[in-house]
Parts: C-alpha cells; structure tokens; sequence
C-alpha cells in the first residue's frame, strides 16, 4: 500500500457550510492514478464520519489535479459549528493518510527532489 | 498623460484581519510595486464591524488599515506611483477615508486623492429591495430568512449585516479619477486586483479572457503568503518561514500573469504552492464565479519560468450572472467551548467519561442544551476518516462545544467545567485560563441580489478636504 500524500499534495477550505479539497498529482503518471482510484465514492466514504450529502469530483487535466466538493460537511460552518476545525482547514491533511494499493510505476510518480528549483 | 505600460505589479500584503502587520510594509518596500492591495474581509468579517458600529457610528471599518497607511507614509512618498487598494472599509468606507485622510494630510500628503465606494451594504435598503422582488433565499438550500420579513430587521435587530459582493469597475473609476488610495467595503477579493489591471490596461469590460487573467491573479495572491509557501503540504520544503514573503502578481498589457514574491524573503513560489492556492476554496472549476467574470479553471497551466516566477495561462473567461452574491450575518443564539487536559492510562476513554458527566450535570441543572459537541485532541479530533488507535494514548484534550439559543444555558455550561476537576477522575489539568463565556453566533446567510439593483458610487476627494 501506499500513503496518497506520497504521490499528491492538496489543500481544503471552506464555503459557508461545504469544504473543498483540491487534490494535486506530483507528476502526469500520478494524475493517471487519481483518476482510476481516487474517486468521489471512495472520498465519500472516507470522510464517513462527517456524514457530507454528496461528494462531486472535478478534474483540472492540466494541472493533473481533482477538485473534490464534500456538500453540507462542516457541521454548519465557519459561524455555527461547534468542531475544532470549523473551516475544513485539516480534511486535505486527513485525505493525504488515505491508503491505496500499491502502483506498478510508483518512481513515476514521486515528486521533484528539490522543488522551487526549476531551470532559470 | 503617457501611454498604457507594458506591464504591472501588484502585491497583496493582508490575507485577513489579523494578518501579520509587517507584511504590508515590507512588501511596499521590497516588491517595487505599482499597487499594493490589503484584502481584510473574511465572511463574517463585517457581522464584526456591525458591532463594532452599533457602539459607535465612526466605527465599522478595518482599524488597522490606517495604521498600517501612517507606516507607509515614507514608501509613499519615496514611491509616487505607487497606490494602494483595500476592502478595508468595512460597513463605513466613509469613516475609513477619512481617518486614512487625516493621516495624509498630517504627514504634508493633504494634496493627494482618497477614494472610498458605497453601495455594498443593503441594510438600509431591504424593504426597498424587497419591494422590488429580491427575497434574499440561501443559496443552497433557497429557504427563507424570517429577519428579512420581520419588523426586527428594520431596527437592526436579529438581521446583523447584508453585503453584495460588488465588481472592479467603482476601483477602476476611482483610479481613473486620480485616486492614490481606494478604500471599498465589500468587493470580491479578486476585484481587488481587477480594478488596478483595468484602470491601467483599458481593457473591454466584456473582455472576458483578459478580465479572466486579472481574477486569477487576484484569486491567486488574496489569501497573501498562501501563494508564497503557506499552508502548503510539503511544508518542510519551503525555506526560512519566519520571513516569508508576501506575493505579487505580475500583468502584462496582453493578459499574461505571473507570479512571484520580493527577492531574498522567505517562503517561496512555484507550482505547488500556485496549484494549491489555485484550488483554494473553488467550487466547480469551470464555473468560479466573481461580480467580473465568471473563471472556467478547466484547461488553466501552471508553469515554473524562473525561480520563484510561475507562469499561470489559459483560465477561460464567461459572461458573470445577473445576479451578485450577497452575504448577510444574523445573530443565532450563545455557544461557548471549555477544554481540560486529561492525562493518565486510557486518556481518550477518561477524556469521553469526562466530557458526559459535564454534560449531564448541565441536563440535570434543567438546561438541555440545543447542541453539544465532544472531541478529544490527540485522538484524531481533526482528522477524519484516519485511523487513529486511542487505547494507548496517555494525554489528550478534551474540548466541549455547546450552542443554544437561551444564553442561562450556555452559561450554566461553563460553570459545569470547574467542579468536574474536584468531583471526576484524577489527573485533569489545564483549567487555569479563566471560564469561558459564552459568545453571541452570528450565522451566515449567503444569498444572491439582481446586479441592476445594486449602485456602487465611487467618491474620490482630496486627502486635505477631507481631513479638514
């Protein structure tokens, strides 16, 4: 198996009482490998517990990214929930710990060795 | 007057109220900047200033907006073309022009032009706006606010504040008119940077693929040093944090943007922390909408043209709805929240009996309370859906949330927290802070206004007149 946040980075937030999670490949073989098992299904019952109405998947291909919108999941929001994380900063965190099952071409998806360092 | 530069940059230094107070100036100072933006209103942000308002009517905009402006003074005057646009206004952009007029007009600045825009605040207008059709239901769930019906309302009780989200074009005008400091109350946070780009480049205001190169950088650098290396996941590969700079967003004539941040500051810029922040808070991408253009983020490309420069191109531009987005606050009852540190063998099952007593005792004192949260910190409380196992953990915080809508409920909560350290299990701590009190909610209320019944005004007027 391996740890979704090995191949991906992300970031959450919110909109009134929804959260997004945008949900980024390190590299094009990695937002492959989103596409087929990352699903809105597989998020749905991930994030269980909070119970979301609905979970939609959008893809930005050129990006190798999938936004992921989890509707009604914040327990009212940033003015009325009661939760420690009431703006849904900490979902991303959560959802780079999922496990998937192991890709053959893993190395294809890792991320740079040194990011930010880019050919002038 | 010359002619349309070739390019511009724009630097945000305020990603919300309360946002470090440095950022503004050293970005002023270091980003060779042409405007400077400071983006202070979050959703609840002005529910706040209601308050602040009601206690007295000069107040109701963002405070540190013009002390930031008293520390800019020497960049301003080292600077001449530099101007700066802000949603720092709040509920009374008047109030703020002027006290930041003042400021000018002290440091021998009174010949230079403030600007400040009206029309976002539907308070005083909801009967007239209902008279004309608008019925302000959620976005979401189209239900109904009894407030927006209610006598209360017209007294400014129950409803707190209505804002529609207004466009660049007032910035723009202002601009046009000679402004060198634009203060809005609500905008949308991208017409920050939409307006600055429009006055400079004259673009077509149905010119939806350059306005759409605008709002991606606005969208981009809004939330400040999320852009520059903040809240990224590979945190630990961004250099020297504790200087991170703050970003700017580079427009070219032709609708080009990058971004980038000041040399030799912290933090950085490339395409993870351009991807992330491109994400942030977006619904579907192919419909972000602003009061602008509405972005299609489909086929948007990010790439890395130099160290700290990410090139962002292809975000598609639409025509935006005919109606404008709105965001009211209303008050909702009293929550409060308590925390203790539990330690000892099976801590999180401690925490658990812990929690359920206090409750109890505040069921058994006659006050059910309307909601009741219980999390345990340590535990896993923030990350859903992780497997965390507990039965080993030998310290953790509870945390209890409450809300009702009585205040005596919420109240008796917090006197339960206390007498639970002398009359539970052993081992709890942490209750040194004072008893928490409980705390007016002011819930949000999004809803939508017909564009053709919202009328920004900008005013534009010299720093000296207006301090006088």
């Amino acid at each position: 198996m391996i740890r979704l946040g090995d191949i991906a980075h992300g970031r959450s937030g919110d909109k009134g009482n929804h959260a997004n999670i945008g949900l980024i490949a390190f590299t094009a073989a990695g937002g492959a490998f989103l596409e087929t098992h990352v699903t809105a299904e597989l998020v749905r019952q991930y994030f269980r517990d909070l119970n979301p109405e609905k979970v939609e998947r959008f893809a930005l291909p050129k990006l190798f990214a999938f936004n992921f919108v989890l509707k009604n999941v914040l327990g009212g929001g940033a003015s009325d929930s009661l939760r420690t994380d009431t703006q849904g900063k900490a979902l991303a965190t959560a959802l780079l710990e999922m496990q998937l099952p192991d890709p053959d071409n893993l190395a294809a998806m890792l991320p740079p060795a040194a990011p930010g360092s880019a050919p002038a | 007057m010359s002619g349309i530069p070739d390019s511009i940059r724009i630097g945000n230094g305020a990603g919300f109220w309360g946002d470090n107070l440095d950022a503004p100036i050293r970005l002023a100072e270091e980003g060779s900047l042409d405007f400077l933006t400071l983006e202070y209103l979050a959703e609840l942000t002005l529910s706040i200033l209601a308050h602040q308002k009601r206690l007295d009517p000069e107040a109701g905009f963002v405070s540190d907006f013009p002390a930031t402006v008293a520390r800019l003074i020497p960049i301003l005057k080292a600077r001449p073309g530099l101007r700066i646009v802000t949603n720092a206004g709040g509920l009374n952009p008047a109030g703020c022009a002027r006290a930041t007029a003042k400021l000018l007009a002290a440091a021998g600045m009174g010949g230079e032009k403030v600007a400040w825009v009206s029309g976002d605040d539907l308070m005083p207008r909801l009967d007239e706006l209902r008279a004309a059709g608008e019925r302000f239901l959620h976005f979401d769930s189209q239900a109904s606010l009894a407030y927006f019906d209610a006598a209360a309302a017209r007294q400014g009780e129950g409803l707190v504040s209505a804002n529609a989200y207004l466009g660049a074009a007032p910035i723009c005008e202002a601009l046009d008119r000679g402004a060198r400091i634009v203060i809005t109350g609500r905008v949308a946070d991208a017409s920050l940077t939409v307006g600055p780009a429009m006055h400079t480049f004259k673009w077509g205001w149905q010119d939806w693929e350059k306005l759409a190169a605008a709002s991606v950088a606005g969208h981009l650098i809004e939330c400040g040093a999320q852009v520059t290396g903040g809240m990224l996941s590979r945190w630990q590969t961004v250099p020297d944090y504790a200087h991170i700079g703050y970003p700017i967003a580079i427009l070219t004539a032709s609708g080009e943007c990058h971004i980038t941040k000041p040399e030799g500051t912290g933090g950085m810029v490339n395409r993870e922390t351009v991807t992330e922040q491109l994400l942030y808070e977006i619904g579907d991408p192919a419909r972000y909408h602003t009061p602008d253009v509405t972005l299609d983020f489909t086929q948007t490309e990010v790439e890395e043209r130099g160290r700290d420069l990410v090139r962002v191109s292809g975000t598609r531009g639409i025509r935006p709805p005919a109606t404008l987005k709105v965001s009211c606050a209303y008050e909702n009852g009293f929550s409060a929240k308590g925390d203790l540190v539990v330690s000892g063998l099976g801590a999180a099952g401690k925490a658990k009996a812990t929690g359920e007593m206090i409750l109890d005792r505040v069921k058994q004192a006659g006050m059910p309370l309307g909601r009741r949260y219980l999390e345990i910190l340590g535990a896993g409380a923030t990350l859903p859906g992780v497997e965390t196992p507990s039965g080993d953990l030998k310290e953790v915080v509870l945390r209890l949330s409450v809300w009702d809508k009585d205040k005596n409920a919420v109240e008796r909560f917090c006197r339960e927290i206390a007498p639970v350290i002398t009359s539970g299990p052993a081992g709890i701590s942490g209750y040194a802070g004072s008893r928490p009190k409980p705390r007016q909610v002011l819930s949000h209320w999004p809803t939508t206004v017909e564009r053709d019944h919202v009328r920004p005004v900008a005013y534009v007027r010299g720093a000296g007149d207006l301090a006088a």
